[in-house]
C-alpha cells in the first residue's frame, strides 16, 4: 500500500486502470478468494499504487476501465527460438516479439541456434538492434549467448564477449553438449561471468530419435523413441556438477516425473538448481501424437499422463521453479511431412497465456504459482525487470479476459509460424490490452 | 458386404467379420490364379500406382500382377528416379498424384505413418503395402489366408508363434493385431534387445528362450533378420542370433502337430531359420507368396469397387 506522503495530489498520473479483478495479495493483504476489483495508477512508467477499486481519488490522464478483466503482470519467457539471423522465414525477431506481446509477454530471451549462432558479439548486437529498430517500446529482448562455439561443444564460446554485449545467459540448447568435461568448464567460465547456465537435458548417446516418447503409444505406432530417462539421466549428471563446483545451473523444459525427482533431491542437498517446464508438458499427453501429427512432436517429447500431473505437483510445490514456452516456429511445409522427417518444435507464444490461465482457473494450479512461475521466478533468477505491483515497479501489465473463447488457427496466431497440436481447439481466455512500462502496446 | 473403407491402413480398422470377408473373397480369387486364362475384367478401366517409396520386388510383383489379373491399369513410382530424390516432399507427391485421378494407390515408405499421411490427402483409396515398422496389412492377411487355408478358417485355440526382430517389423506388428482379431493366442520370441517398448500393453506372450516359445505351437512365423543391427549394437553378431533364435527343425519336435512355419521373406538361410526347415514340407513359405496375389486381388477389388454397390467378383456367390 502506498503511504501517505506517496499520493500526493500535486502527482502526476499518466494512466489509471480502473476495476480490474486482481487475484494475488496486495500489499502486506492477502489475497481475497475469487480475487477483487482494483485500480493500478502509473506515472513515468512505474507503479505508483494497486489498490482496492475505488480506495483511492485519483485523477490520470488517461483512464482505463477494466471491469471484467484479469489484471496480471506481463509474463517473462525465458525459452524461445526467434531464427533470426537465418531462419526469418519461421520468425523474425519483430513477428515474435509481436507474438510476445499479444501473448502476454513483456520479457523475452531467446536461443543461440540460429544461422549464425549467436557465439559473437556481432550477432548479439544484431538481435538488438532488430529488436529496438522493429519495436522500441515492444517487448524486451534478452539474447542467450552460445555456451560453445557453433554449439558444437568442442570449444568454449567467447563467454565473455557475449555477456558484454547483452547476452543473459548462456546455452547449448537445441544441442545439449555430448561431453561431460567441456560441460564441466563451462560452467565453471559462466560462473566468473556471473551468468547461469541453460541446459537442455537430453542424453545424445540415449536419445537419438528425439520428438516421440518411448512407450505405449510409440510401441504401437512403431516410431522410433526416446525413454524419458534420456532426459533423467542428463538431469541427475547437471544437479551432481552444479552441487561439485558449487555453481548455479538452469534445467530447461523439465518433462517427466524422474527429473522432477532428481530437482526436488538436488534442492534438498542445497544444490543452486533452477527448472522450467512448459504448458505443452501440463495440457499434452503422448496421445497427441497417436495420428501421426508432427505438430505434437517436440523435444523433449510430450509424456503420459502421469508425468503431466507429477509436472502439476512440482510447478505447484516449487520443484520446478518457471514456466517458459519453448516457442520453436517451424513452416508449415516443414512440418507437413512424415513424423520421422519432421523437426521438433511448438509454437508457443500465441497460446500459453490462455492454456495454463486455464490450470488456474479449473483449480490445477494455484494463482500464486502461476504468478511466480511466469514472473517473479524468471525474473529473479536472470536478473530481469518484474511487475510486483509495489511502487517504483515497471508498470508492466496485461489486461486479460478470461472468458473470451477463441480458435487457434493461423488468423489468430501472431507468429509466423502456426506449429501448434492445439490449432483448431477452441482455447478460452485472451489478452485484451497489454501495457509495458505504462506504455499500450496491445 | 457392402466395403466401407477408403483406405487400408492397417488391420487395426477391420471388424473379425471384414477380415474374414477378405479372406474369403481372397479365396475365391485363388480359384481363379489356378485357371488356365488368370485374367478376369473386373477393374477394366481403372488405374492403379504402386509408389514405392523403399526398394521392394516381391510385394511389387505381387500388386501388379494382382492389377493386372483383374485388368486394371498399373503404374510404377519407384523412389529412385523419381522426384522424391530430387527433394519433393511426400505431400508434393501426393498432390502430383492426385491430379492425375488414380483409382487407388499403393504405398510403401520407410516412414511409420507414410500410408495415413497420404490417405488424409487424397481422394482415391490409399492401401498400405508397409510403412516404416507400423505396418504391413497385406503381408498380415495373406499369412492369414495361408493359416486359415490350414485350419479350414478355425483360429480359435491356436497358438501362433512370432519369432525375430519385432521391434523393427511392421509384419510382426499387423500380425499380432490380424491374428488376436481371428482368434488366435500369439507368443512373441526374440532377444530383448529387438523387442518393442511397452510389451504389456500387446496382447502377446513374450519368451525369451525358443525352445519354450515353440513348445506347442501350431504354427511359427519367422522375421527376417535385418543384418545392420549388428552394427546398431542389438546384438552380438549372425553366429549367436543364429544359434540362440534361428529355427530349426529340432525347435518342431515339441510343437503342436502339423506345426507350419512361414516367413514373409526374402529368407536369410541358416540365420532366423534353417536352410533344410526352410525347404521342408512343414515351411509354407511359397504358398504364402501365392496367397500374397490372391489377397491382393482381393483387396485392390473390395477398395476399388465400393462405390459400385452391384460389383461382385466374377463367378461369386451372390
Amino acid at each position: 500500500m502506498p503511504t501517505q506522503d506517496k499520493t500526493p495530489k500535486a502527482r502526476k498520473i499518466d494512466l489509471a486502470v480502473r476495476g480490474a479483478l486482481w487475484f494475488g495479495s496486495i500489499g502486506s493483504k492477502k489475497a481475497k478468494k475469487g480475487g477483487q476489483a482494483v485500480d493500478v495508477f502509473v506515472a513515468s512508467g512505474k507503479i505508483v499504487s494497486l489498490a482496492p477499486s475505488g480506495s483511492l481519488d485519483l485523477k490520470a490522464a488517461k483512464d482505463i476501465d477494466a471491469r471484467g478483466l484479469v489484471l496480471l503482470p506481463s509474463l517473462t519467457d525465458v525459452h524461445t527460438h526467434l531464427r533470426e539471423p537465418g531462419q526469418e522465414y519461421k520468425e523474425s525477431i519483430a513477428s515474435g516479439l509481436k507474438a510476445a506481446a499479444f501473448g502476454g509477454f513483456g520479457n523475452i530471451l531467446c536461443m543461440a541456434n540460429t544461422k549464425p549462432v549467436n557465439d559473437t558479439a556481432a550477432v548479439t548486437e544484431l538481435m538488438l538492434d532488430k529488436a529496438r529498430e522493429s519495436w522500441p517500446n515492444g517487448p524486451r529482448l534478452f539474447p542467450i549467448g552460445a555456451l560453445t562455439k557453433g554449439l558444437k561443444g568442442l570449444e568454449l564460446a567467447p563467454m565473455a564477449e557475449l555477456a558484454a554485449s547483452g547476452c543473459a545467459a548462456f546455452s547449448n540448447d537445441g544441442r545439449p553438449v555430448e561431453s561431460t568435461e567441456i560441460f564441466r568448464r563451462a560452467l565453471e567460465y559462466a560462473q566468473d561471468l556471473g551468468r547461469i547456465v541453460i541446459d537442455h537435458c537430453e542424453d545424445p548417446y540415449l536419445a537419438p530419435a528425439a520428438g516421440m516418447n518411448e512407450g505405449e503409444v510409440s510401441s504401437r505406432l512403431g516410431l522410433p523413441a526416446q525413454p524419458d530417462i534420456a532426459e533423467a539421466i542428463q538431469v541427475a549428471r547437471d544437479v551432481l556438477l552444479a552441487e561439485y563446483l558449487n555453481v548455479p545451473i538452469h534445467l530447461a523444459h523439465v518433462s517427466c516425473e524422474k527429473s522432477a525427482a532428481l530437482i526436488r533431491f538436488a534442492k534438498a542437498r542445497g544444490v543452486d538448481v533452477t527448472a522450467e517446464t512448459c504448458p505443452h508438458y501440463l495440457c499434452l499427453t503422448e496421445d497427441e501424437t497417436a495420428g501421426y501429427s508432427a505438430g505434437a512432436k517436440v523435444s523433449p517429447p510430450l509424456r503420459p499422463r502421469a508425468d503431466v500431473e507429477a509436472m502439476l505437483d512440482a510447478l505447484a510445490d516449487g520443484t520446478i521453479d518457471m514456466l517458459a514456452t519453448d516457442h520453436a516456429p517451424h513452416a508449415a511445409h516443414e512440418k507437413e511431412v512424415e513424423f520421422d522427417q519432421a523437426p521438433c518444435g511448438i509454437s508457443g507464444l500465441d497460446t500459453a497465456l490462455a492454456t495454463t490461465w486455464e490450470l488456474v482457473r479449473t483449480g490445477k494450479l494455484p494463482f500464486d504459482a502461476f504468478l511466480r512461475a511466469w514472473t517473479t521466478a524468471p525474473c529473479a533468477r536472470f536478473g530481469l525487470p518484474v511487475n510486483r505491483f509495489l511502487p517504483g515497479d515497471p508498470a508492466d501489465m496485461v489486461l486479460f479476459d478470461q472468458d473470451q473463447q477463441w480458435v487457434v488457427s493461423a488468423e489468430t496466431m501472431h507468429s509466423k509460424s502456426k506449429n501448434t497440436p492445439l490449432l483448431g481447439r477452441t482455447l478460452r481466455g485472451r489478452v485484451q490490452a497489454h501495457f509495458l512500462a505504462g506504455k499500450s502496446v496491445v | 458386404m457392402q466395403w466401407k473403407h477408403k483406405d487400408l491402413l492397417d488391420v487395426s480398422q477391420f471388424t473379425e467379420a471384414e477380415a474374414r470377408h477378405v479372406l474369403s473373397t481372397a479365396a475365391h480369387f485363388r480359384e481363379i490364379n489356378s485357371r488356365p486364362v488368370k485374367k478376369v475384367p473386373t477393374l477394366k478401366g481403372r488405374s492403379v500406382v504402386l509408389f514405392f517409396a523403399e526398394p521392394s520386388t516381391r510385394t511389387k510383383t505381387s500388386f501388379d500382377m494382382a492389377g493386372k489379373r483383374l485388368s486394371a491399369d498399373t503404374f510404377s513410382l519407384a523412389k529412385s528416379g523419381s522426384s522424391l530424390v530430387k527433394g519433393e516432399t511426400l505431400k508434393d507427391t501426393a498432390l502430383t498424384l492426385q491430379a492425375m485421378n488414380p483409382d487407388g494407390i499403393v504405398i510403401r515408405h520407410g516412414s511409420s505413418g507414410a500410408a495415413q499421411f497420404l490417405a488424409e490427402r487424397l481422394e482415391c483409396s490409399v492401401i498400405n503395402a508397409g510403412d516404416g515398422r507400423h505396418a504391413h496389412p497385406t503381408q498380415a492377411l495373406l499369412d492369414a489366408l495361408t493359416l486359415s487355408r490350414r485350419w479350414h478358417g478355425d483360429f480359435s485355440g491356436k497358438t501362433v508363434l512370432i519369432l525375430g526382430d519385432i521391434a523393427h517389423s511392421r509384419v510382426a506388428r499387423s500380425n499380432v493385431l490380424l491374428l488376436t482379431l481371428l482368434g488366435a493366442n500369439v507368443r512373441l520370441c526374440a532377444p530383448r534387445t529387438l523387442l518393442p517398448p511397452r510389451l504389456d500393453t500387446w496382447p502377446v506372450t513374450v519368451f525369451g528362450d525358443l525352445a519354450k516359445a515353440a513348445q506347442g505351437a501350431d504354427a511359427v512365423m519367422c522375421l527376417r533378420l535385418q543384418l545392420e543391427r549388428q552394427q546398431a549394437g542389438l546384438l552380438p553378431d549372425l553366429r549367436e542370433y543364429a544359434r540362440t533364435f534361428g529355427l530349426s527343425a529340432r525347435h518342431l519336435l515339441d510343437a503342436a502337430p502339423g506345426c507350419c512355419v512361414l516367413h514373409p521373406g526374402p529368407i536369410n538361410r541358416g540365420v532366423e531359420i534353417d536352410s533344410d526347415l526352410a525347404d521342408s514340407a512343414e515351411s509354407r513359405i511359397l504358398e504364402q507368396v501365392e496367397n500374397g496375389v490372391a489377397v491382393r486381388m482381393a483387396l485392390l477389388f473390395l477398395y476399388l469397387t465400393r462405390k459400385s454397390p452391384d460389383a461382385a467378383a466374377p463367378g461369386m456367390p451372390e
